[in-house]
C-alpha cells in the first residue's frame, strides 16, 4: 500500500470527454466543493481545477478539461485540451492520468477520442456514463469485453446518482501505467507503409518519441500538398520525402484526409460489435418527441419567444426585489457611517466615493445569479442548442453564430451578463464581435435617461390614433441600439474580425433533466468572479470621480455651485466646444463626464445642477423636469434643451458606453485593455458621428426651435 | 436491384435517408470535423428537420443528432437509392 501512496501522492489527473458527455456532473461528484476556476494563460477558456480525496486519504489534483470531440483541435477549447494533455501549457503539469470519460449513448463517436488518447500513449482509464439511458435505448454493453478489447480499465457509472464512483476512484489509485497493448487499428497496406517510413524518418530526424512521430505522420500525410512548404518546424529532406508520399498515395486512389479517419472508425466498429447489443428495437426517442415542437416551423418560434419572455420577465421581476434590498442596505451603511464619522472629506470620500462604487457592482449581483441560473438551466437541459438551430439563420445575415442570439439577447437587460454569457460561443473571433457589440444594446440603466428626456420635452401626442408619439420615441430608441448593433457586427466580420465562415457543425443533444447541483455551482462561480474582478476596479473609478466632483473644496456654496466649479464641472466646460456641434452645452458636458461610471448617473446629477434635491432616478422628478424645460442661456436667452437637444442627448446615451462596469468585465473577459479600450474608442465615435448627423438633419427641418 | 445516386445532403428532405458517399472539400478543417464526427465512407444518415427559417438542417447520424448549415451539408456526398 505504502508504495501507491507514494505514487499516487502529488498525481495530476485530466478529466477529458466530448461535449455534454457528462464530464461536469462526474468532475463535481469527485470533488465535491473542492473546486476553483480560473483561466489558461492567454486564452479566454475557463480551466476548472479540482481535487479528489480517495478512501485512503490520499488526494489528487483533478482538472476539467473542455470538452473535446478530437485531438485534432478545431476550436480554442479543443486546442487547450489538446495542449494539456501533452503538457504544452505553462503552470499546468502534463497529466499522470487520463479519465476519458465515454457516453454509453453514443459510443462510436466517443471512442474515437479514446482511441486518440491511447496512441498517445498516457496511462487512461474508460468512465463510461450514462449507462441508464442507453439501457433505456435498448443498448447493452459488455463492459468486461469493451475493456479487453480497448485493452484499458473501463468502469460504468451513474455519476448523478453516484453510482460507480468508488470504483472509479479505486481504478484512478491504481492505474499508473499506460497499455501495454500495440495499436490495434489498422491502415490500409499502402498507406501503412509510408506512415511506418515516415514515423522512422521522424524519429531519426528530429529525435520524436514514437507517439508523436506517429501523430506528426498523420498530419503530414493528410495536409495539402501546398501547405507543406509552411510547417518548417520539420526539414525541408523530411518535406520533400512527405511530398513524394502525396504523390504515391494520391496516384493509388486514397482520399488521405479521410483515410486516416476510417481506419479508426473501422476498429471501433469492430469494437462495437463484439462488446454491444442491441437488444429492443431502437423507438423513437423522448428528445425527437420534444423536438417536434420545440424546433417546429411554428411553433419552435413561439416556443423560444415565450420562453425567453419568461426568462427575462422573471430575471427582471425576481431580481428587483434584492436589487432594492441591497440598495437600501447600502444607504443604511452609508447613513451609520454618515453618523459615525465627522462631516468632511473623510465621510464624504467614504459615503460617496467609497460605499457608493460598490454599491454600483453588488447591485447587479441578482440580476446576474439569475442569468446565470437560467442559462445553465437552458445549457443543462440541452435547449441552448435548439435556440442556436432555430436563430442561426438570422445571426449568420450578419456573419455570426446562432449562438450570439442569447447573449445579445441578455444585453437588454444589462450588457454585463450579456458579455459573461459569450463564453458558450466557441469561435474565438464570433465570440469577441458579440462581446464588442452587445453594449450597443440598451440596457436597463438608460431606461431613466430616456424616460426623463421623454418625459420632459417629447409630447404626448398621438400618432395615428393609437400611438403615443412618447412610445414611439422610446421604442425608436431601443430599434436604433439593436440596429447598430448588427450593423456593427457585419462591419466588424467584414473586416477587423474577418475570418473563414466559421463551422457552425453542432451536436444537438438529448433532452436531459438538469443537475440542479452543477448548475447553482456553475452559477455562483461566475458570479463570484464578476464581483472580484469588476468589484476591485469599479471602486477605484467611483473614488476617482467622486474626487473630480468634490473638489477643489468651495465653502458655503450649494451644491450646483460646488459641482460646477468642480473638476468635473470645469471638464463639462473644457469639452463644451468638442460638444457643441452635438448641441450641447456645458452642463450637459457635466452630466456626461459624471455618468462616464455608469449612465443612470446622469438624471442626479441633472439634479445636482438644477439644484433639485431628491431627483429621482426612476422617473425623474416633475420639478427637475420643469427646471429643465424653462431653462434659458443667459446671453442669449435661448433654450439650453430643445427637443432636437433631447433626441440628440439620447441617441448619445444609446450608442455611447458610459458604463465602467462593462469596461471593467470587457477586460475580464478579453485578458487585456486592448479590446474594452478599442470599444471604447469604436462607440465614442459611433455615438458622436450619429448624434452631429441627427443634430444636423434636426436643425435642417426646424426641430431646433 | 436498387439503383443509386449521388445527391448533396443539403437537397434531400426530411425523413429521407442514404449513406455517406465521400466529403467533396480538400483538406479544409470543415472536412476533418465531419469525417471526425463519424461521417466516413458509407454512414448511414437520415435527415431529420429543417429549421424554422430553412437553415441549418438536422441529421441523424450513429445514433446522435448533429446540425449544420446547407452551406456545409453541400460538402457531403449521399448515395441515395432511387424508387
Amino acid at each position: 500500500m505504502g508504495s501507491v501512496q507514494t505514487a499516487v501522492h502529488s498525481k495530476n489527473i485530466a478529466l477529458i470527454g466530448n461535449p455534454n458527455c457528462g464530464k461536469t456532473t462526474l468532475f463535481n461528484e469527485l470533488t465535491g466543493l473542492r473546486q476553483k476556476v480560473g483561466n489558461y494563460p492567454g486564452v479566454t477558456v475557463e480551466k476548472k481545477e479540482g481535487r479528489v480525496i480517495f478512501e485512503n486519504g490520499v488526494s489528487a489534483s483533478i482538472l476539467d478539461l473542455p470538452g473535446t470531440y478530437s485531438l485534432t483541435a478545431n476550436s480554442p477549447d479543443e486546442k487547450v485540451a489538446t495542449d494539456v494533455l501533452l503538457g504544452r501549457v505553462v503552470h499546468t503539469p502534463a497529466p499522470d492520468l487520463v479519465v476519458c470519460v465515454v457516453d454509453a449513448t453514443n459510443l462510436e463517436r466517443n471512442l474515437y477520442l479514446v482511441s486518440q488518447i491511447i496512441d498517445r500513449h498516457l496511462p487512461v482509464i474508460v468512465a463510461l456514463t450514462m449507462i441508464d439511458l442507453a439501457e433505456e435505448l435498448g443498448i447493452e454493453i459488455d463492459v468486461k469485453r469493451l475493456e479487453r478489447e480497448l485493452g484499458v480499465r473501463v468502469v460504468s457509472i451513474i455519476a448523478n446518482k453516484g453510482i460507480g464512483i468508488s470504483e472509479l476512484k479505486d481504478a484512478m489509485l491504481r492505474t499508473t501505467n499506460a497499455t501495454s497493448k500495440p495499436r490495434q487499428w489498422q491502415l490500409p497496406d499502402a498507406v501503412h507503409k509510408e506512415t511506418e517510413e515516415l514515423v522512422s524518418i521522424l524519429r531519426n530526424r528530429h529525435q520524436l518519441a514514437d507517439q508523436q512521430a506517429f501523430h506528426d505522420a498523420i498530419l503530414l500525410l493528410t495536409s495539402q500538398s501546398d501547405l507543406l512548404d509552411h510547417m518548417d518546424r520539420f526539414d525541408p529532406e523530411v518535406r520533400e520525402h512527405v511530398k513524394r508520399d502525396h504523390q504515391k498515395l494520391d496516384f493509388l486512389g486514397f482520399d488521405r484526409q479521410s483515410v486516416f479517419v476510417e481506419s479508426r472508425y473501422e476498429w471501433i466498429k469492430l469494437i462495437c460489435a463484439a462488446s454491444t447489443k442491441q437488444t429492443a428495437r431502437s423507438k423513437m426517442g423522448t428528445s425527437d418527441k420534444i423536438d417536434r415542437f420545440v424546433t417546429h416551423r411554428i411553433w419552435g418560434f413561439f416556443i423560444f419567444l415565450g420562453l425567453m419572455t419568461v426568462v427575462f420577465q422573471t430575471i427582471f421581476t425576481w431580481a428587483n426585489a434584492p436589487m432594492e434590498l441591497i440598495g437600501n442596505g447600502f444607504d443604511w451603511v452609508g447613513q451609520q457611517v454618515t453618523a459615525l464619522i465627522p462631516p468632511g472629506d473623510l465621510q464624504d470620500l467614504t459615503v460617496n466615493g467609497a460605499i457608493a462604487g460598490v454599491a454600483a457592482v453588488v447591485t447587479f449581483l441578482p440580476q446576474i445569479l439569475f442569468l446565470f441560473l437560467f442559462l445553465g438551466l437552458l445549457e443543462d437541459t440541452g435547449y441552448m442548442s435548439r435556440a442556436a438551430f432555430i436563430m442561426d439563420r438570422l445571426m449568420s445575415k450578419v456573419g455570426l453564430h446562432g449562438k450570439s442570439f442569447i447573449p445579445m439577447l441578455s444585453s437588454f437587460a444589462c450588457a454585463i451578463p450579456g458579455i459573461m454569457a459569450t463564453r458558450t460561443i466557441e469561435n474565438p473571433k464570433d465570440r469577441l464581435v458579440t462581446m464588442l457589440v452587445s453594449p450597443l444594446i440598451s440596457c436597463s440603466a438608460r431606461l431613466p435617461v430616456y424616460t426623463l428626456l421623454i418625459a420632459a420635452f417629447i409630447p404626448n401626442t398621438n400618432v395615428l390614433g393609437i400611438f403615443s408619439l412618447a412610445g414611439i420615441t422610446m421604442v425608436s430608441m431601443y430599434l436604433l441600439g439593436l440596429v447598430a448593433a448588427l450593423a456593427m457586427a457585419w462591419l466588424f466580420k467584414k473586416t477587423l474580425l474577418r475570418s473563414a465562415p466559421p463551422i457552425f457543425i453542432m451536436e444537438l443533444p438529448p433532452y436531459r433533466l438538469p443537475s440542479l447541483r452543477s448548475v447553482l455551482l456553475q452559477m455562483w462561480e461566475r458570479s463570484w468572479l464578476f464581483l472580484k474582478r469588476a468589484g476591485t476596479f469599479i471602486l477605484g473609478v467611483s473614488i476617482i470621480l467622486w474626487f473630480l466632483a468634490s473638489y477643489p473644496r468651495l465653502d458655503n456654496v450649494s451644491a450646483a455651485e460646488q459641482l460646477k466649479h468642480s473638476l468635473a464641472g470645469q471638464a463639462g466646460h473644457l469639452i463644451e466646444p468638442l460638444i457643441k456641434p452635438l448641441g450641447f452645452d456645458w452642463r450637459i458636458g457635466i452630466g456626461l463626464v459624471g455618468s462616464i461610471l455608469q449612465r443612470e448617473v446622469f438624471v442626479s446629477t441633472m439634479g445636482t445642477i438644477y439644484n433639485i434635491q431628491n431627483a429621482d432616478e426612476n422617473e425623474g422628478s416633475v420639478s427637475l423636469r420643469q427646471q429643465m424645460q424653462q431653462d434659458r442661456d443667459p446671453a442669449t436667452g435661448a433654450p439650453t434643451f430643445t427637443v432636437l437637444t433631447a433626441i440628440c442627448l439620447m441617441v448619445y446615451y444609446v450608442l455611447a458606453m458610459q458604463c465602467m462596469s462593462t469596461v471593467a468585465v470587457m477586460r475580464r473577459e478579453t485578458n487585456g485593455w486592448k479590446w474594452p479600450l478599442f470599444q471604447i474608442g469604436y462607440m465614442t465615435t459611433l455615438a458622436y458621428s450619429v448624434t452631429f448627423v441627427v443634430y444636423r438633419i434636426g436643425l435642417y427641418i426646424g426641430l431646433g426651435g | 436491384m436498387e439503383s443509386t445516386i449521388e445527391v448533396q445532403l443539403d437537397t434531400m428532405i426530411p425523413g429521407e435517408r442514404g449513406t455517406v458517399s465521400r466529403i467533396n472539400t480538400v483538406g479544409s478543417a470543415l472536412k476533418q470535423r465531419l469525417l471526425e464526427m463519424g461521417l466516413i465512407r458509407g454512414t448511414l444518415v437520415e435527415l431529420v428537420r429543417v429549421a424554422p427559417m430553412g437553415d441549418p438542417i438536422e441529421v441523424r447520424v450513429r445514433g446522435y443528432r448533429l446540425s449544420m448549415r446547407r452551406l456545409e451539408a453541400e460538402s457531403v456526398i449521399i448515395l441515395k437509392a432511387t424508387h
